[in-house]
Order: structure tokens, then C-alpha cells, then sequence
């Protein structure tokens, strides 16, 4: 799937000026509140006609204002998930699931009620009323409702920020398995570097109505530039690992990634999961020396190689370790009495504890691109 | 109570509600298109159509009964027209007093659609776009259903209003037994005859009957409707 998007549009007093092309399975747009998010995720469904610009989806031109083209929404085949649900209130569950099937011409349908109901586990939901439903079983029959349709493409605005934290732990592995199942193209809004993290595997930066960076997931959240973007109190590397081996006496799970060993308290997943870590650079420490005595069980050598722009006293530090990349939030203070430069030698010393299930994303399921388009095409 | 009343009253209340029945229901589709157009519409002469729409609310009942003698008199051109063409005739007959009685209760009608219209929450419609329904499709499987408590409110208003009209309906087409007599022109004639007053009484108590079921009917109705679309399991 190709998604490429530039388009120039005014809302108010804001300008949206965007443009990106994305090639990847689960396309973040990530940014604060008011950075157009949604915006621009109504102009990809057809909600808002943008002033000028274009969008496509795998060539197909869904809006193009120079060419006079604007396939209206109903034939754009884009689900969309929205934040608040909007379940239809006078139908049943099923008859809501089913409302988008109806639509969908008998030739373009590949999802059937049955996989959905299985996939989001809908199945003692279906003959009640929206009305009835907590806040995370709408989203998951909201998700159910979009996928029937048999969406070329499926955009998803924020579906966990009405919820609570329990709910939202719910949801993320239906939506993992919606992006390792299925095989559509999802298109997700977040402000939620957590969620980016575990989901995305493309993000889009978006600031003030602009995209500040396109890029793979550990690419970007590994940007020093972009931490006034990301969020400075959540923002931290993103590694690639596998599970290794669980040590039953201690109760830890060790992880290996290209910097080494990691150490994190048990989790379930089977030795050789892959599995993506996101380690936040307020919870990484810094040493020149091989620091000993110490109860961190995590200490990873490597090298200095950038000190963030100034911002007061605190200072973001990436250093390479074994090629992977980890970032570091410190003290300017520090930076000065270890004398950190570029190319000086540290170990980063990261608590075990301070990698739990929340900063797991699930395994990353590869698929054969043929296998997609027979399915999806 | 049936042997009660005498036929000509008996006529006069069967009269009433085929008047009432078929006002409300030719009214409907028009009703519902003008406050679709009213609640939605942005256009050049949105306030001149809404004041048209309401004017027989305000206006004394008799000028708009002598203003449809203008328009739908046999020998005028609309009612010519409409005598030749459809075969339709509204002087004098009881048409003439539905026709009368749709277009004084229109207004209601079309107010409470109105009313219900504007409280549907629009990204609804928008949600069922993206799933792939155009526009008509929209409004039959999304907006009707939820504008269906509106829709009945306004008929049994409508319905009321057509049962009790009575200064535009005795200008229009008069009051003659059997044809053009309902229930108000049947109690007015009553009235003003000597010992008419037990036949007077009986049809108003068959008058508040009747408008209280409508009324209890329509509660009923609405309640229904609004819990089956409220936050409660069904079953």
C-alpha cells in the first residue's frame, strides 16, 4: 500500500500545509493536540474538501483539486474508526457490524462477520444495543464495523483517548492483531508515544499543521531534534529485540538486542518472540566508568554521539551501543562534570523495572507482500 | 355509547377522522421534505419560506379558508386545472375540508420534524458515508430512524389540528351534512338550534375522547421509540 498525501488547506486562523508519502503497513500521525491530526485525517476520508491538493492511495487519486477530482466518501472504501465510536444508537450491534457490509459490493468484500467477530472478540456483544456497551467494547465494534466494509485503507482518529487505562490495554491487541491479521493498511492518529511505539511502523510528525518528519518508528523516536514533538517526558529509543530466554529463579526475562542483553521482569511471550521495546531516556543513566555495586542489572557500553540542543538544564544524549541506538535524559550539570562530547566512551545503566509489558509492542508479524495484494487488491 | 348518537352526529365523527387521516398522511412526505429543507438548507429566502410554512398558525383561521377559495375554487384557474387533469375537486367536498385541515396543521407538523432534525448528531450521517451509503441512503437508514420520534409527534399534532379545524374548513367548503359537516361545524350547528345542546354535548365529549387518545397514543409511541434507541439491553 502507498499512501501519499500534499495537500494546503485553512481551517480558521489554521493552515495546514502537509505533505508525506508512506509506505508502511501501520502509518502513525503523531503529534499534540491541535497539530491537525484529525483534520487531515477527514481530508484522506472525504469528510473536508481540501483547498488545494492531493491525495492517493496506491495511485488512485482520491482528491486531486487541480485535476477537479473528489470521489465523494461514500465511494472513497476508507474505514474510519472515529475517537467517540459513533455507533448508530437505533441498531443492534450485529446490525451495526453489518451496516458497511451492506454497502460493499458482493466482489470487494474479503472480511465476512464471522473473522471479525472472532478477531475482535465480539461475539457475546452482538445482539445488544450500542447503548449498553462500555467505552472499549464501542471501539472494538466500531473497529469491526469499519473492517466490514472491506476498507482498501483504515484510519483510525485517537480510538483509545476516551478511554481509561485498563480499557486502552484491552484494545492495543486487537488493534496489533487488526495490523498483523488483516493486512490492511491502517492509518493511525495519536498523541501517545506509548501507543506510536508499540503500533506504528511508520510515523508521520505532525507540528502546526506541518510534517515535521516521515520515518520508520526507532528512527524517529531515536531524533533528538524531534523531542520537542514527541513529548520530552515519554519520548526514548526504540529497540528492535527478541526474547532470550526467561530465568524461572529470578523471574526475569532477558531480551537480546544488537547493544546486548536486557534484563526486564517476567513476561509471557515465548523465547525467539520478537518483540520492541521502547526505553524512555529519563529512565537511562549515564557512566564513564563501568559503574559496580550497582542494582540497575542492566549496564550497556557505547559511544556518545550527539548532546541535544540546548533546552535549560537538562540535556538529551544519544549514544550507539553496538549500533543500536539509546538515548539519555540528564542533568547539563552532569553532562559537564563527566565531560560528555561527542565520542566519549559511557555505559547507559537502565533499571530492570523500568521495562514492564507497557513498553513491550508485540511481535511485528511479517507477511509476504504477495500474499497482500492477492487478499487486498 | 354507540346507539347514543343519532346518524348525522355518527357521520360527522366518521367524517372528522377521514378528513383528519388523509390531511395528516398527504401532508407527511411534504412535511418532512420542507423541514429537512427548513433545519439544513442554507439558501436565499430560507426565512420567507419558513414565515410561508407558518403563516396559517398566525393568521385568523378565516383568511386562509377564504384565501384557498381563491386559490382551489371551481372556477379559478388552479381549481379548474386540477378538476380537468386529476379529476380532483376541492370546493365544497371533504377533500376540500382535508386539504383545509393539512394545511393548518402543517405547520406543527412540520416544526416537530424540524425540531427532531437539528438534534440528530450529524457525524453520524458522516460515519455512514465512510461505510459506503451515499446520501439517500444516509437519510433512509440513519437520519429517518432517528428522527422518527419527531416525525410521529408531528403527525398526531397534525391530526388533531386537521380533527378541530373549523373557521378555515366552513369558509373553504361550508358546512353540509354528510360531505363538509365534521365534528366542530357539527357541534357549531347544534348549538344554534333550539334543544341542540344534548347532541352538542355528546359530540364534545366524543371531540375530548378522541384527542386524548391521540395524545396518549402518541406518548406511548414516542416512549417506545426513544427506548429503543436509549441505553438500555434490549431483552
Amino acid at each position: 500500500m502507498s499512501l501519499s498525501l500534499d495537500i494546503r488547506h485553512r481551517l480558521g486562523g489554521f493552515a495546514l500545509d502537509v505533505r508525506f508519502e508512506s509506505e508502511g503497513r501501520l502509518t502513525a500521525l503523531f503529534g499534540r493536540s491541535g497539530a491537525g491530526k484529525t483534520s487531515l485525517v477527514n481530508i484522506i476520508a472525504g469528510l473536508i474538501r481540501p483547498d488545494e491538493g492531493r491525495v492517493t492511495v496506491d495511485g488512485e487519486a482520491l482528491v486531486d483539486t487541480a485535476a477537479g477530482i473528489f470521489v465523494p466518501k461514500h465511494r472513497r472504501r476508507v474505514g474510519y474508526v472515529f475517537q467517540e465510536g459513533r455507533l448508530f444508537p437505533h441498531l443492534s450491534v450485529r446490525a451495526n457490524l453489518l451496516y458497511g457490509r451492506w454497502f460493499t459490493p458482493a466482489a470487494q468484500r474479503y472480511e465476512t462477520l464471522d473473522q471479525a467477530v472472532e478477531l475482535l472478540g465480539l461475539g457475546p456483544l452482538l445482539d445488544r444495543r450500542p447503548g449498553s456497551l462500555s467505552g472499549g467494547e464501542k471501539q472494538r465494534v466500531a473497529i469491526g464495523r469499519a473492517l466490514l466494509a472491506s476498507p482498501r485503507l483504515l484510519l483510525l482518529d485517537e480510538p483509545l483517548a476516551s478511554l481509561d487505562e485498563a480499557r486502552r490495554q484491552e484494545i492495543l491487541p486487537y488493534i496489533e492483531r487488526l495490523r498483523d491479521v488483516t493486512k490492511i493498511p491502517i492509518v493511525y492518529v495519536s498523541h501517545s508515544v506509548a501507543e506510536v511505539t508499540r503500533l506504528a511502523t511508520t510515523v508521520v510528525v505532525l507540528s502546526h499543521g506541518k510534517a515535521a518528519a516521515v520515518g520508520g518508528t526507532a528512527e524517529i523516536m531515536g531524533r533528538l531534534d524531534l523531542f520537542p514533538f514527541t513529548g520530552r517526558g515519554e519520548a526514548g529509543a526504540v529497540i528492535e529485540a527478541q526474547v532470550a530466554a526467561h530465568d524461572a529463579a529470578s523471574g526475569l526475562t532477558m531480551l537480546e538486542c544488537p547493544a546486548g542483553i536486557l534484563r526486564m521482569p517476567h513476561t509471557d511471550l515465548a523465547p525467539g518472540s520478537a518483540v520492541r521495546v521502547r526505553i524512555r531516556a529519563r529512565d537511562v543513566l549515564l557512566a564513564v566508568k563501568k559503574p559496580e555495586g550497582l542494582s540497575a542489572l542492566n549496564v550497556l557500553g557505547g559511544v556518545v554521539r550527539e548532546i541535544g540542543a540546548e533546552s535549560g538544564p537538562i540535556a538529551e544524549i544519544r549514544l550507539d551501543c553496538g549500533g543500536q541506538t539509546l538515548l539519555a535524559r540528564i542533568t547539563r550539570h552532569s553532562v559537564a562534570a563527566l565531560g560528555l562530547a561527542p565520542g566519549t566512551p559511557a555505559y547507559a545503566v537502565i533499571k530492570a523495572i523500568a521495562l514492564d509489558r507497557r513498553s513491550l509492542g508485540g511481535p511485528l508479524q511479517e507477511f509476504d507482500a504477495a500474499d497482500l495484494d492477492a487478499d487486498v487488491g | 355509547m354507540f346507539d347514543a348518537l343519532s346518524p348525522e352526529e355518527w357521520t360527522a365523527v366518521r367524517l372528522s377522522l377521514r378528513v383528519a387521516f388523509w390531511a395528516t398522511l398527504v401532508s407527511l412526505p411534504f412535511g418532512i421534505a420542507v423541514a429537512y429543507v427548513l433545519a439544513r438548507g442554507r439558501f436565499w429566502g430560507h426565512a420567507l419560506l419558513n414565515g410561508i410554512v407558518h403563516l396559517p398558525l398566525i393568521l385568523p383561521p378565516v383568511v386562509t379558508g377564504y384565501v384557498l377559495l381563491l386559490l382551489f375554487g371551481r372556477r379559478t384557474p388552479v381549481g379548474a386545472f386540477l378538476e380537468e387533469t386529476f379529476g380532483i375537486v376541492f370546493a365544497f367536498r371533504w377533500t376540500g375540508a382535508a386539504l383545509a385541515g393539512g394545511i393548518m396543521g402543517f405547520p406543527l407538523l412540520v416544526r416537530a420534524i424540524r425540531l427532531s432534525l437539528e438534534a440528530v448528531d450529524r457525524r453520524l450521517e458522516d460515519a455512514a458515508g465512510t461505510l459506503g451509503a451515499s446520501p439517500a441512503w444516509v437519510f433512509l437508514t440513519v437520519t429517518l430512524p432517528l428522527i422518527l420520534p419527531g416525525i410521529v409527534a408531528g403527525m398526531i399534532l397534525c391530526f388533531a389540528k386537521a380533527m378541530g379545524e373549523f373557521g378555515a374548513t366552513i369558509t373553504f367548503v361550508s358546512n353540509i351534512p354528510g360531505e363538509t359537516q365534521t365534528l366542530p361545524s357539527a357541534i357549531y350547528t347544534f348549538t344554534q338550534v333550539p334543544g341542540g345542546d344534548a347532541g352538542a354535548l355528546r359530540l364534545t365529549a366524543i371531540s375530548v375522547v378522541v384527542s386524548m387518545a391521540a395524545l396518549l397514543g402518541s406518548e406511548l409511541l414516542a416512549r417506545r421509540i426513544g427506548r429503543r434507541m436509549s441505553h438500555e439491553a434490549v431483552g
